[in-house]
Parts: C-alpha cells; sequence; structure tokens
C-alpha cells in the first residue's frame, strides 16, 4: 500500500503531511498552491491584504470590484477600537457587467469622489480584486490622481485574488502600509517601540500595552490593530519593531529594519512561557537595567496571580488531547506549548500557510506519532482527529462545524475568539475557554446517543 | 461617533454597507440542496473560501465545496487544465454524485465556456456534472440561486411520453431549511405528492449523530430533479430566486408554472394553500385551518401592540415583499423597504402591496445599501427595524429593536431550523416582533408606568 493510500488522501498532498518520527527525518511540503479540487481552507491575496489593513480604524477601505469581495470582509472580525469606526463599514465600487466590459476606473474615480465630499478622509486604501486585474484597470494612476486633487493619501493595494495566496496579499498589505509611513518626512528620532502584528482582536493589544507601560516602555506605534493613521505615519521614528504575528508581519518588518534601520524581534504573546520570555528578549534588546529589573516585577507579579487559577483549570483539562489548525506556524508553535503547560497532548498539528522552519520546530515540540500537516482539507482534519482521538480542535470559523460534528469540542483561536488569549490574563481565558468547551455537558449526551462511553 | 452623514447626497460609483452579496454564493447555496452534491467554484480559491465561511456562520454547520484554486497562469491561459485536474482530484477524493460548478467574475471575464469543458470530459459511471453561470458582476446572490436552480432543471430535467407523475414542484427560494420543511409539512398534510427542488433541509440542518457525514440524508436527489419535468405543475415561491427555474421547466418540459409570493403572513400563506388546491382538487385539512384560526386569533388578540408602528424593512428582495405584506396586515407601517438586489419589479411589487394597503409615502429601493437606510433613519427615525445581522450598527446607534430576518444572520443561533414561513412562521414572527417591542415599551417604562399586564 502507498504511503498516500494508508493516508487516504491524493497523491499530490501526500508529502503535506506526516506523521512525526524522531528516526526519519523529513521535511513537509508548504509554502505551495493549493491542489485545484481540494476543499482548501485557504483564502486568498485580497483576503490577506483586507485583514492585514482592516483594522486601521480611521482608514477607508475601497474595494474595487464585485460586491462580494467587499460583503464577505465588511467587519469580518472583532478588531476592537478606541478610536475611531469607520473600517467598520464596507466601502464598495459594485462592479457591474458595463464596468467590466467598460472598464471601472471612472466608477472608481467617483466612489473616491464620493467619499471625500462626504466624509473628508485622511486615508484611503483602495484594493484591487480578480477582475479588476484581468480588465486591467490602472489603480494606480486613478489614485495618484485623487491624492494631487485633494491632497490626502490613496493608497492602492494589488491584491487580485488569484495572483498568489493569502502571503502574497501580506505582502501587498505591508507595502501600502509603508507607503503610508513614507507620508511624512519629518527628521527620525529615535523612541519607543512599534508593535506588529496585533490585531487587538478582543482587546488583546490593549493587555499587551498596558504590560509595556508598565514597565517603562513607550509605544510608539502599533499596527494595525487600534491603530490611526497618524501613528502608522510616525512609526519610522522608533527603536525596535516587535511582531506579534510572524506570518503577516516578518516582511515588513524586514524592509523596516532595511528601510529605517529599526531591529526587529518576533515575540509570542500566547501563553505564560512565551509571554515570559518575549518580555525579557523585548527588554534585553533595549538594554536599560531600570526596564529588566522592571520585567521581572511584572513576572512576578503576574504569575502570582494567575497560578492559582491555572492550576484549578490544569487539573480539570490534565489528560486531553488536542488538535490544532491555525493559519500560522508560529502560533501553532506557541499553542503547542500552552497545551503542553496544561497537561494536553497534541495529536494533531496543521496550519494554513507554515514556513518550512516553522514545521520543523513543531516536530521538534511534539511527540512521536503526531500527524503535522499543511493546507489540510476538511476530510484529512476529520480523519486524522479520528485517528489520533483529538478531544478538542483549536481553529477558525470553518472548522468550528467539523468538529462540533465529530463530537469534538472546539476553541476558535482565529478571528472569531471572542476573550483576549493574550499574555498572562490570556493564559487563563485560554484554559477556562477550554474547560467550557471540553468539560461541557453537550459532549454526554452526544456520546450516550451515539452508543459511545 | 457617527459616520452617517445626515445629509443625503447622490451616488454614482460608492456602495456603501450593501443589502446584498456576490452570485456565488447562492449557486453554492442552491447546489447544497441536491443530494450527494459537492459544489464546486470555478474561479480563484478566495471566493469559495468566503462563501464556505459566510453560509458556516449563518448555518452553524459545516459547509464544503472545492475550488479550481486560479492562479496567474489559469487568469492568463484560462481554467480548462484547473477545471480537469480539480474534478479528477474531486471523484478520487471526495466521491460525490453530483458536482454543481458555479463561475467567479474571474473565470466569466477570461472567457471559459464551463459547458464545453464539460462536454469533453469523460465522467465516471453514475456521476453528474451541473454548471451555472454566475459573474459576481451581474444581479446578486439572489441572482446566483436562480441561475443554479434554473441550470439543475435545464441540464437535467426531462420528460417522458408516460402520463404525469402528479406530483407538483416547489422551488421554495432563498430560505431556511426550516422555512423548506415547513413548507413540505403543508403540502404534506394537503396529501399532495411533491418534490421540492433544491432543498437544504437536513444538509445544513443536518442532526448531530456524533458523525461527520460529508453529505448528509438531506436534498433534492438527481432522479427527482429529472422526474420534475414529469410533474403537473410548478410552484415557484419568489418572483427573483424562484421563476427562472419554473419557465425554464415550462419551456423544456411543458410543466405549468405558478409564481407566487414567499408565503409569509396569513394572505401569502393563504395564497400558497389555495395554489394547491386550484392545481391538484385536494381539499384543505382541519389541522390546516385549525393553525390559520389560531393565527388570525393571535393576531386579532395582538393587534394593538402594532398599530401604526413604523418599520425599515431590508434583505433579500422575495423575503422583503413578503414581509412588506405581513407587517401592513398587522396594522404597522412601513417607512423605508431596501433590496440590494436589482431589478424593476420588486418596487412594482411593494407599491402594489402599500397601494392595496391605502400606505402611502414610503421610500422603496432596489438596488439600495445600508448607508441610505441609515441616512433616511437619522432624518426620520421607526419604531423597528427588520433585517439581517448588518441591521445592528444601526439599530445600536439609532437605540432602535432590530428583529433578525433572512440571510445573513451571524450574530444570533437557532433561526434557520424554525420557519417564518406559513401560518406557524407567522406565529413566530409575531412573537419575535410584538416580544421586540414590548420588551422595549418595558425598558423605557417609567417605574410608575410598568405594567404587568401587556
Amino acid at each position: 500500500m502507498s504511503r498516500s493510500a494508508e493516508l487516504g488522501t491524493l497523491e499530490e498532498r501526500k508529502d503535506s503531511i506526516l506523521r512525526n518520527s524522531k528516526q526519519e527525518k523529513k521535511d513537509l511540503k508548504c509554502d505551495q498552491n493549493s491542489v485545484a479540487g481540494a476543499v482548501s481552507q485557504r483564502a486568498c491575496v485580497y483576503s490577506g491584504a483586507r485583514v492585514v489593513l482592516n483594522p486601521i480604524t480611521d482608514a477607508y477601505h475601497l474595494v474595487h470590484g464585485p460586491i462580494g469581495c467587499a460583503s464577505y470582509t465588511w467587519d469580518l472580525r472583532g478588531s476592537l477600537t478606541s478610536g475611531a469606526e469607520v473600517f467598520r463599514n464596507s466601502f464598495s465600487t459594485d462592479l457591474r457587467e458595463k464596468d467590466i466590459v467598460f472598464g471601472g476606473e471612472k466608477k472608481l474615480t467617483a466612489a473616491i469622489d464620493e467619499i471625500v465630499e462626504a466624509y473628508d478622509p485622511k486615508v484611503v486604501f483602495v484594493y484591487s480584486t480578480c477582475v479588476v486585474g484581468v480588465i486591467g484597470d490602472d489603480l494606480a494612476a486613478v489614485c495618484k490622481a485623487a491624492e494631487q486633487k485633494y491632497n490626502i493619501r490613496v493608497i492602492p493595494v494589488q491584491a487580485p485574488g488569484f495572483a498568489g495566496n493569502k502571503s502574497t496579499g501580506y505582502k501587498a498589505a505591508g507595502n501600502a502600509i509603508l507607503e503610508l509611513m513614507d507620508t511624512n518626512v519629518t527628521p527620525l528620532k529615535k523612541k519607543g517601540i512599534n508593535i506588529l502584528g496585533d490585531y487587538n482582536l478582543a482587546g488583546e493589544l490593549w493587555i499587551l500595552q498596558g504590560y509595556l507601560n508598565r514597565v517603562g516602555i513607550e509605544v510608539n506605534a502599533k499596527f494595525t490593530g487600534d491603530s490611526s493613521c497618524e501613528e502608522i505615519m510616525r512609526a519610522p521614528q522608533a527603536e525596535l519593531n516587535i511582531v506579534q504575528c510572524a506570518g503577516s508581519m516578518t516582511l515588513l518588518a524586514k524592509k523596516m529594519e532595511k528601510r529605517y534601520g529599526i531591529p526587529f524581534v518576533k515575540i509570542s504573546f500566547v501563553g505564560i512561557d512565551d509571554t515570559i520570555a518575549s518580555l525579557r528578549k523585548i527588554a534585553q534588546l533595549l538594554g536599560e537595567q531600570k526596564i529588566i529589573d522592571n520585567v521581572e516585577e511584572l513576572i512576578k507579579e503576574e504569575q502570582a496571580k494567575v497560578k492559582e487559577e491555572l492550576e484549578f483549570y490544569r487539573q480539570r483539562l490534565e489528560g486531553y488531547s488536542a488538535a490544532i489548525y491555525v493559519g500560522g506556524g508560529f502560533k501553532a508553535i506557541s499553542l503547542i506549548k500552552q497545551f503542553n503547560s496544561l497537561g494536553i497532548n497534541p495529536v494533531m498539528v496543521g496550519t494554513q500557510n507554515g514556513k518550512k522552519e516553522e514545521y520543523a520546530r513543531i516536530r521538534d515540540l511534539t511527540d512521536e506519532g503526531t500527524i503535522i500537516l499543511d493546507d489540510a482539507n476538511p476530510t484529512e482534519l476529520e480523519k486524522f482527529m479520528k485517528e489520533r482521538g483529538a478531544d478538542i480542535l483549536v481553529g477558525g470559523v470553518k472548522e468550528r462545524p467539523l468538529a462540533y460534528k465529530l463530537g469534538v469540542a472546539f476553541c476558535d483561536h482565529n478571528h472569531g475568539r471572542k476573550h483576549p488569549l493574550t499574555g498572562f490574563v490570556g493564559a487563563v481565558n485560554f484554559a477556562k475557554e477550554l474547560d467550557s468547551t471540553l468539560n461541557s455537558p453537550v459532549w454526554k449526551i452526544i456520546a450516550k446517543e451515539s452508543g459511545g462511553e | 461617533m457617527s459616520l452617517t452623514p445626515k445629509k443625503i447626497t447622490e451616488r454614482s460609483g460608492l456602495v456603501v454597507n450593501p443589502v446584498k452579496t456576490c452570485q456565488p454564493i447562492g449557486a453554492m447555496y442552491a447546489a447544497l440542496g441536491i443530494n450527494k452534491c459537492l459544489p464546486h467554484s470555478h474561479g480563484s480559491q478566495g471566493c469559495c473560501s468566503f462563501h464556505r465561511m459566510h453560509l458556516t456562520r449563518h448555518f452553524r454547520d459545516p459547509v464544503v465545496a472545492t475550488t479550481s484554486s486560479f492562479t496567474e497562469g489559469a487568469s492568463v491561459f484560462g481554467g480548462r487544465s484547473n477545471l480537469n485536474t480539480s474534478m479528477k482530484n474531486i471523484w478520487k477524493l471526495y466521491n460525490p454524485d453530483v458536482v454543481a460548478i458555479n463561475t467567479t467574475c474571474l473565470s466569466e471575464t477570461i472567457g471559459d465556456d464551463v459547458g464545453s469543458m464539460i462536454a469533453s470530459m469523460d465522467l465516471p459511471e453514475g456521476k453528474t456534472v451541473i454548471h451555472a453561470s454566475t459573474p459576481s458582476y451581474v444581479g446578486s446572490h439572489i441572482t446566483g440561486y436562480s441561475n443554479m436552480v434554473q441550470a439543475m432543471i435545464k441540464q437535467l430535467a426531462q420528460k417522458d411520453e408516460e402520463a404525469s407523475n402528479e406530483k407538483i414542484n416547489l422551488i421554495p427560494g432563498f430560505v431556511d431549511p426550516g422555512d423548506m420543511r415547513e413548507i413540505k409539512r403543508i403540502t404534506k398534510l394537503m396529501g399532495i405528492p411533491f418534490t421540492m427542488l433544491p432543498d437544504t433541509s437536513g444538509v445544513v440542518d443536518s442532526p448531530m449523530t456524533g458523525k461527520y457525514e460529508m453529505y448528509p440524508k438531506g436534498g433534492t436527489t438527481i432522479e427527482e430533479i429529472k422526474d420534475s419535468g414529469n410533474s403537473k405543475a410548478t410552484i415557484a415561491l419568489g418572483s427573483f430566486a424562484s421563476e427562472a427555474g419554473a419557465f425554464e421547466l415550462e419551456r423544456k418540459c411543458d410543466v405549468k408554472p405558478y409564481v407566487l409570493k414567499t408565503p409569509i403572513g396569513v394572505k401569502a400563506t393563504d395564497e400558497f394553500i389555495m395554489q394547491l388546491v386550484k392545481i391538484t382538487g385536494q381539499e384543505v385539512p382541519y389541522a390546516l385551518e385549525e393553525e390559520r384560526g389560531q393565527l388570525v386569533d393571535i393576531m386579532t388578540d395582538t393587534h394593538f401592540h402594532f398599530h401604526g408602528k413604523t418599520v425599515a424593512i431590508f434583505g433579500d428582495p422575495d423575503v422583503v415583499i413578503a414581509m412588506t405584506e405581513f407587517v401592513v396586515s398587522l396594522g404597522m407601517t412601513p417607512k423605508y423597504v431596501v433590496t440590494g438586489t436589482p431589478g424593476k419589479e420588486f418596487k412594482q411589487q411593494v407599491d402594489a402591496i402599500l397601494e392595496d394597503a391605502g400606505v402611502e409615502g414610503v421610500k422603496v429601493k432596489n438596488p439600495g445599501d445600508l448607508l441610505e437606510l441609515h441616512q433616511w433613519i437619522k432624518n426620520e427615525s421607526v419604531d423597528l427595524i427588520i433585517g439581517n445581522s448588518y441591521g445592528k450598527y444601526i439599530a445600536k446607534e439609532e437605540d432602535i429593536p432590530l428583529v433578525r430576518f433572512g440571510f445573513p444572520i451571524l450574530d444570533r443561533s437557532v433561526q434557520s431550523y424554525l420557519p417564518i414561513v406559513g401560518y406557524k412562521g407567522a406565529m413566530r414572527l409575531i412573537e419575535k416582533i410584538s416580544g421586540a417591542l414590548l420588551d422595549r415599551a418595558d425598558r423605557d417604562a417609567t417605574e410608575e408606568d410598568l405594567e404587568l399586564v401587556m
């Protein structure tokens, strides 16, 4: 029996799935386009660009394309704001057939005019979509003309859906952010740090910002969660970039390093261990003894606060098995560590867009026999969750009902999360959430019905 | 901070906060109503992912579909090889009985002819492939539903020379599976054999068994769709979503079409049942008479809660038209009626209802968007909003109660299991609407004005 037949999957997919073995070192095939005809859980270039830029609270996000691209991404994740609410609206050119035939530039110009007339914006992001990429509207020219006419920033985001995958969209968003940063040519003064790649889901950014403020680190700019355009424009003056969501922001951090000489460090505030390590790393890099001491103080205080509660949940969670299917490899790694600290064994780990080195790390962190997979489809998720006896799946919106149908508990660690899962308090929230789903009485009813237990 | 300017300006290029989405998701929903069918999206993978996400959020059930995963190459050289690879992989990996392919703006714009691509494919024994052209820049998701229904009939239905199968075809429109179940229940109570097509009940409201079924039990079978050409008549519920399929069947197999409103409220339900009576000669059973009597009794008991209350209704055309008729019958005054789906018929149908009821000064708009609706409300408020989850922004800002109805509902659950159609559905709507109005009255009452009995 061939290996792929054993796994019950497509020949084309066999190199994207592996059973962890400490003896046989084999790299996972990743960073590829999805196989045509597969039920991929992945999205497109536009989607990647939109999720990264959308949390900029006071920007006008204008989607140049047919209505769908705008409507599916309207307020699509719970990025919280302490300022403007502009980003929670959906602006679109709603291209119709005649625009496809005669070109959509006129309509786009009109749409920008109408935004300016009604709202007096400072920054408009204009996204191209699949069809715009094909009919050849000159987005850059239209945006440039509008900038000159109104003396505001109108920044094109080149994101035709077919021109790559979600990571390509992250890159397009990063370019748009750089474009925005270049608005001001003020003399650079090094101060504070930038937080990159926290989208303030359920207010997570505020927790992180709170820690930094407490130890005496000034936050210069954060993007894109709870950010304003003005704040992003002053990002070049920071002395350090810390990168939370590595998948979406590493490339931008590298470019900022090159262009503005700002070094960056990847951090993770998912789980206690990573939170502590990250705080220490940031303090070390800034090099001020006072901050280093404050960090130790904060760690001590916060750990004391959550210790008892975490222990309470650990006792209720120990012994369960978990499956992980998330967007990026960096998050998967943090989750593995967090599960381990709660006594939960990760038996399946997959990501939509993980990188080679991340998969190598995942192999190191997980047990023999753990299934590791890239760009998985529901059939594969089902198969391996069942085979490995997972009690809970951590994933995104499309995985939730699948898990439930299998009688498996679920935790949304993606756009749909409702409680902050960052830092010390986030670790408790995570454990609480796992407890609320794993130990729900509903599974007993299901087990009874399907004749199990 | 309110973003909505009170001053209304003409817009020619900009849509803000839409009341529609694109064709392919409607086609996907219709395709899910075929038994053991895998919808396939011929375009970029993002489209498919978004549609599945949106449907999953509304129904809270797994929604599975495949995609041709267009890349740069496909968008230059055409999607034929992507489609061929897709089909090969689909049969091997997912083994559905039927694949229903919808196009997207991308594959349409580059000129892919899916029909001829399928014709030159070798299908495995016993498998069926249908396809609908659903460019996102035409119509809306309702158009996409309509096109897929038309496609399944055009490509599958057949008339055998033998006599009629005595069945009635029922095209339910873009409604929840709970509604489809109710329409079927009523027809069964009448003792009339029927085929509902498409039928998403048992697919996106499938029961928990502890086992994941990629193809749940529900859905219209291929045999039934083929046999729909032998039926006595077709009842299309909702002209926007359903009439194209009914007319197609008339053209192809000479099955008589009857286009009715979505049966929301007493009048539209009466019309549906009377149409069944006219076609079949069956009598209305006491069970239905009793339900109707109960509904009218409820309407009598509660009429004073509704009288003169103003309401804004938005959503998809067929259900919004029917809902307008229903709220008018409750004594409420619709003030704003909006859909994003284009089509002249919308205004004609709504205007006819309003004229019939003698209601004047109503703003009816299609295609309209929620920015404009919000502006209208800012200028002259209403007592209630009826619409999908996107209405919550306006409801919150203007402090107006919202009764959730239509598609999508992303922030409440259970609605897709229960009907809003039929007499039972009308009772449920009354419970929701009066509940919302009376909760608001209680909330706003001063302590001395709070009443126990209402």
